[in-house]
């Protein structure tokens, strides 16, 4: 088996990064704390629990970008390590599919306590629904099927190609859940006519609450991504170190 | 030296030569040793069947006492029993190669990669379609619905194709893994969603007699399906063999 040789020194750039990622991320994720429960106006066609409620929408989106981030840029790491075969493009891959699938988890989580209060369920089979929870399924599947692979250029390999068919299946799930009907609200693009409990994005501090949590969310994903990444590529070592000391 | 010995042999063309002809009776052949195989062996085939035959009394009796009438669950547990008992027989494709030690010499094979993947998909589509017939002319007892139409029929086949052809790839990276049998399922189930969907809309479509306009469209998905990953794995299947 070729070992990695992982670069052990001239890592004070990435020491940093990390360390400023983190702060901006953690101050911004107070910020987003702030600006959606207290600074964004209220919703002007929902009252009482759905007014309430209607506030987890920003971390709802938030985690919903982080979630797309990871699933994209597995697919990137998969791609680039098939050709290139350098295994620090498979630990991409990996920690983007964990950081997505918790971020996944979170929009699921998110909404679900939001729709009790609106659809009054907290399960429904609508299709972004259906297909964000099979898509996390996928994901949590990826993780398992890796941990049952012993040889570590194979578990790459063999991650990465599953990776890639797993992601094909995704917009096909959404598209073939989407018709069967739908009760969804669309924020973005065009409307559903039939959703329930949407609100339009209306006024300064609504529309800014939302970007800042967006771009908030996309910054914890980055500090999260590159924490793991360090930390795969740190096992790694280890397992090497180990396999020279036996 | 050995830059010399390669340069006096002629390249090896064996693998790529004879262009479409030669690779479809090449295809063939692998789909031929698993069909001889399985009727000296009786190994995939009989039971994926009995499999199905117990699921479909076992569903039977499950929603005999608290469903109003067949039609509304038949559907339904046509694709469900498609899909688990395919999995049986997809374990079997790979894991009967790796237990008895056949892999290799069916690499060394002079043939293209892809050859060993669409002759196994092929294989693997007759063992899965032939028990796909079976269930459903078995719920036309049990359940006393007739779904034995055409429009099911290619729903079936479109639906069969793209289990065994995502199955056949993901069979082949589970052969080598720990727990293969239990991981099989678990990699693929997720994956097959989009063709589960359509296939119960589109039976159930046709069970209600409802208006097929929208069976365009589910066989739109159940085909496009089958395209787009018979022709990825066709282009990964090399990739995942130079691991095995």
């Amino acid at each position: 088996m070729a070992t990695t040789t992982i670069p052990r020194k001239g890592s004070r750039g990435l020491d940093i990064l990390q360390l400023v990622l983190g702060l901006v991320a953690m101050g911004a994720m107070m910020a987003v704390m702030w600006l959606s429960l207290m600074y964004a106006r209220e919703a002007a066609n929902l009252a009482g629990d759905e007014q309430l409620a209607q506030r987890i929408f920003y971390v709802h989106m938030g985690c919903n970008i982080g979630a797309l981030a990871g699933f994209l840029m597995s697919v990137v790491g998969s791609i680039v390590y098939l050709v290139k075969r350098d295994l620090d493009w498979d630990r991409v891959a990996q920690a983007a599919i964990e950081v997505g699938t918790i971020f996944g988890l979170g929009t699921i989580f998110t909404g679900m306590f939001w729709a009790k209060p609106t659809w009054n369920t907290y399960w429904t089979w609508d299709p972004r629904l259906t297909a964000s929870t099979i898509t996390v399924l996928i994901y949590i599947a990826y993780l398992l099927f890796r941990q049952g692979i012993d040889n570590r250029r194979t578990r790459a390999t063999f991650g990465s190609v599953y990776a890639i068919l797993a992601f094909l299946s995704v917009p096909l799930t959404y598209f073939s859940a989407r018709w069967f009907r739908s009760i969804h609200p669309v924020v973005f693009g065009e409307g559903n006519a039939d959703a329930q409990g949407g609100f339009d994005i209306i006024g300064e501090s609504m529309r800014q609450t939302l970007n800042f949590s967006m771009i908030a969310f996309c910054v914890l994903f980055s500090a999260l991504l590159i924490i793991r990444w360090r930390l795969l590529r740190m096992e790694d070592e280890l397992a090497e170190l180990r396999e020279e000391l036996a | 030296m050995n830059d010399e010995l390669t340069a006096a042999l002629p390249t090896v063309e064996m693998r790529t030569g004879g262009g479409a002809a030669a690779f479809l009776r090449k295809t063939g052949a692998i789909a031929m040793k698993d069909l001889r195989a399985e009727l000296r062996g009786r190994e995939v085939f009989s039971t994926m069947t009995m499999f199905s035959v117990l699921a479909v009394i076992i569903f039977g009796m499950a929603f005999d006492l608290r469903v109003p009438s067949a039609e509304m669950v038949a559907p339904g547990v046509l694709w469900v029993i498609i899909l688990f008992g395919g999995v049986l027989g997809l374990n079997r494709s790979f894991g009967a190669e790796m237990d008895r030690g056949t892999l290799p010499a069916l690499l060394m094979a002079p043939m293209d990669r892809s050859a060993i993947y669409f002759g196994k998909v092929l294989a693997n589509f007759l063992f899965t379609f032939a028990t796909g017939l079976v269930i459903l002319l078995i719920m036309f007892f049990v359940f006393d619905v007739n779904m034995l139409q055409p429009l099911i029929f290619l729903a079936v086949a479109l639906g069969t194709l793209g289990s065994v052809g995502v199955g056949t790839i993901f069979a082949a990276l589970t052969a080598t893994t720990r727990a293969r049998e239990s991981m099989l399922p678990i990699l693929l189930l997720p994956v097959m969603v989009p063709v589960f969907v359509a296939g119960v809309a589109l039976t159930a479509a046709v069970v209600d007699g409802r208006n097929l306009s929208s069976a365009g469209n589910w066989l739109g998905i159940l085909a496009g399906f089958d395209l787009v990953f018979l022709v990825v794995a066709y282009l990964l299947f090399d990739i995942i063999l130079e691991e095995v």
